[in-house]
């Protein structure tokens, strides 16, 4: 395969892929891939979905002082069917979990997910002694990006949606395809 | 009034039921058929005017089920607490409180949610946070090997 | 499997039943409003809750005492500060321990800073919901100063955990008061703005004014406190009636209104925030000296009995009890929350408006739904 037919395991650092990149491959293919993915990820338009105190740092980096829009995050969609990526911020629990796995359903490809927060990635604080908070939020919807911190700094979550754009370019028509299928089959 | 004679005047409302000082404020149990007769008293009576329910919380002392109410009036801001326990664990019922105070609504909702504690002539007595599947989850004996990871 | 749910009292032939489902952008978080409507004219709404249902309560009965102050941080998350203070006082007043004056100096700035941050985000939200997207960015803009504050010397932004039973985590960091004042002089001057925003624009006086009213003895009956209450003219500021810190040492005014409209719901906090900049500038020029925390025994055992608390939140009068058997673990932790108490007068003050006021009526609310859940 060639770079840009890359494994999602096999994207490690920004060293080699910035190496990569500059080692060339195959003229036709590349282009069309190049315009597209430019475009997908220069505008990454978030749903507005926020449970608990993660959504407050969210809001806060849309705020003046950290600006999301300078990085394509232009508006918040309402309704999924409009939104391309889900930041899922905040704790999830039982009662949310089928609402959020059919939200995701709802958003049509390609879609991605980015879990912010502690209690996004694992259950967080609330991973002992309770009785309904879901352990992750990878046990209902496949994960592409996870951010640490809770809540994780403004700078913290546009680093995570930076490393998500890195991640869009490495993708190629064939391999976008190979994810779907093994996304539907969960 | 101060304590002592808040517990003065609530053994003249209702002498079957037992009051006394407690750390902060004046207490008072109550039997169970009892309590909406007193609470109404307590509402109406001029002197008392607990106009103001402050807060019903359901506990589980291990062997009995209770409930404890908070009252507060606005225009004296004397405050008073009114317990209730039952040690009936299978079915326990109190009379509900909404006609006098309609924040008891939600109130009583949520403990007959999580503790399982029925209150007779709610208007709409449903389940809050959880759904009908799930037990009473803040009982001692609540056991849920699923869900609950302990280290 | 959970049966359906279907809103109760649709009494006529031509009500319809819609569901402002839990994700949505106008219901500041997960609140799922099932509302019968008639035409535009809503007739019944529903709260249905549980979908942030984390279980604070019965976890807090298999933690200590210093572990249950990190879980109260994420209730109402606004009002972090205030919420740690209730439990510390709550443990304090149970162990008997003396707190020193610096202390309960430092604890009263952080819950004015706090209120006023909690009251800039309100503002942003609202206006935001009704319509006008400059007030998100200029509420919010603002609003970056105060957790700046909080950065340089509690150590994060949001969720700081900054009280502890015995006194605080930290000192004061040496530019603390500098950039307080510093704050207190450029908000002065970006309050008026505020005002020339909102409160004086007709479209907003338009929406607001008249809308959702609730009478004294309603506020009364239903438990309302908090600015929804102040402004139906019910007294219940817990800073005045059982002064708690260093409250009992500031001049302030209790904003009371008679009105009980969504305006005058929002126009009480823009004031509130003026009165918690007073109570900062009495306060921070006379910040006494003394340590920073007290020392309590490494497991804290609380001594038999029940013990209460309730200050004053951003959003209300918040409680706090504890029912302790003499173990490191308390036996039951109830959290009287003032947004669960708040939700439960949103059916009665919106009948008989349109669908649009009613997001007005819930955004002037101010409900903040991990603390209605828990």
């Amino acid at each position: 395969m060639g770079i840009k037919g890359m494994k999602k395991g096999e994207f490690n650092d920004n060293e080699s892929l910035e190496l990569l990149k500059e080692s060339g491959t195959n003229v036709l293919l590349t282009t069309i891939d190049d315009v597209i993915n430019w475009g997908r990820k220069n505008s990454l338009w978030p749903l507005t979905f926020a449970t608990s105190c993660c959504g407050i740092e969210m809001m806060a980096t849309g705020a003046p002082r950290h600006d999301f829009a300078r990085f394509g995050m232009e508006v918040y969609r309402a309704s999924p069917r409009q939104a391309d990526v889900i930041v899922v911020a905040g704790t999830i629990v039982n009662k949310m979990a089928p609402v959020l796995k059919r939200l995701y359903d709802q958003m049509s490809e390609p879609k991605y997910v980015v879990a912010m927060g502690a209690c996004a990635i694992s259950g967080g604080p609330f991973f002992l002694n309770s009785y309904t908070v879901i352990k992750g939020v990878e046990h209902v919807i496949p994960v592409d990006v996870y951010i640490p911190g809770c809540p994780p700094r403004p700078e913290a979550l546009l680093y995570g949606m930076l490393q998500l754009q890195r991640m869009i370019e490495t993708e190629s028509i064939k391999s976008r395809k190979a994810r779907n299928i093994s996304h539907n089959e969960e | 009034m101060n304590k002592p004679e808040l517990i003065q005047f609530v053994k003249t409302l209702a002498p079957d039921c037992e009051a006394k000082e407690g750390k902060q404020y004046a207490e008072a149990l109550v039997p169970g058929e009892s309590l909406h007769d007193l609470a109404g008293k307590l509402k109406e009576n001029e002197e008392s005017l607990f106009d103001f329910l402050v807060c019903i919380t359901g506990v589980d002392y291990g062997k009995e089920l209770g409930c404890i109410y908070q009252l507060r009036s606005t225009k004296y801001s004397h405050n008073l607490i009114l317990k209730v326990k039952t040690s009936d664990r299978e079915n326990p019922n109190f009379d509900s409180l909404t006609d006098l105070w309609k924040s008891a609504d939600f109130l009583e909702r949520e403990v007959y949610d999580l503790l399982g504690i029925k209150f007779n002539n709610h208007p709409d007595l449903r389940r809050l946070f959880l759904d009908n599947s799930w037990g009473f989850p803040l009982r001692k004996d609540y056991v849920d090997d699923v869900n609950i990871v302990t280290k | 499997m959970e049966e359906p749910v279907i809103a109760k009292a649709i009494n006529e032939e031509e009500e319809y039943v819609i569901n402002m489902g839990p994700q949505h952008p106008s219901t500041h978080g997960v609140l799922r409003l099932v509302v019968s409507l008639k035409g535009e004219i809503v007739k019944n709404v529903e709260p249905h809750l549980g979908y942030i249902h984390r279980g604070i309560e019965k976890m807090c009965e298999s933690i200590t005492y210093p572990q249950i102050i990190h879980l109260t941080d994420r209730m109402d998350y606004l009002s972090a500060h205030i919420n740690n203070e209730a439990v510390c006082l709550a443990v304090e007043k149970a162990t008997e321990t003396e707190i020193p004056d610096r202390i309960k100096v430092i604890r009263t700035i952080m819950a004015e800073l706090t209120r006023i941050q909690s009251h800039q985000l309100f503002w942003a939200s609202f206006g935001m919901d009704l319509g006008g997207l400059t007030c998100f960015f200029y509420g919010l803009r603002d609003r970056e100063k105060v957790l700046d504050i909080w950065e340089e010397t509690c150590g994060s932004r949001m969720l700081v955990s900054y009280n502890c039973p015995g006194g605080l985590m930290f000192d004061l960091h040496p530019n603390f008061q500098k950039s307080v004042k510093d704050f207190i002089k450029y908000f002065r001057k970006k309050l008026p703005e505020y005002d020339q925003l909102l409160t004086g624009n007709v479209i907003f006086r338009e929406r607001t004014v008249g809308i959702g009213k609730l009478s004294l003895e309603d506020a009364i009956s239903y438990g309302i406190t908090g600015p929804t209450g102040r402004a139906s003219g019910f007294s219940c500021d817990v800073r005045k009636h059982e002064p708690y810190s260093a409250y009992d040492r500031v001049k302030f005014n209790e904003i009371l209104f008679s009105e009980g409209d969504t305006f005058h719901r929002y126009y009480s906090r823009i004031l509130e925030m003026k009165e918690s900049m007073d109570i900062l500038e009495q306060l921070i020029d006379n910040i006494p000296e003394g340590p920073f925390a007290v020392k309590m025994k490494p497991i804290i055992k609380l001594p038999e009995g029940e013990y209460y608390q309730r200050v004053e939140t951003a959003r209300g009068e918040l409680g706090v009890y504890i029912l302790s058997d003499g173990n490191k673990n308390p036996l039951r932790v109830k959290f009287r929350s003032p947004n669960f108490v708040n939700l439960g007068v949103l059916n009665h003050i919106s009948k008989n408006f349109k669908i649009a006021d009613l997001v007005a009526i819930s955004g002037s609310l101010d409900l903040i739904i991990p603390d209605i859940d828990r």
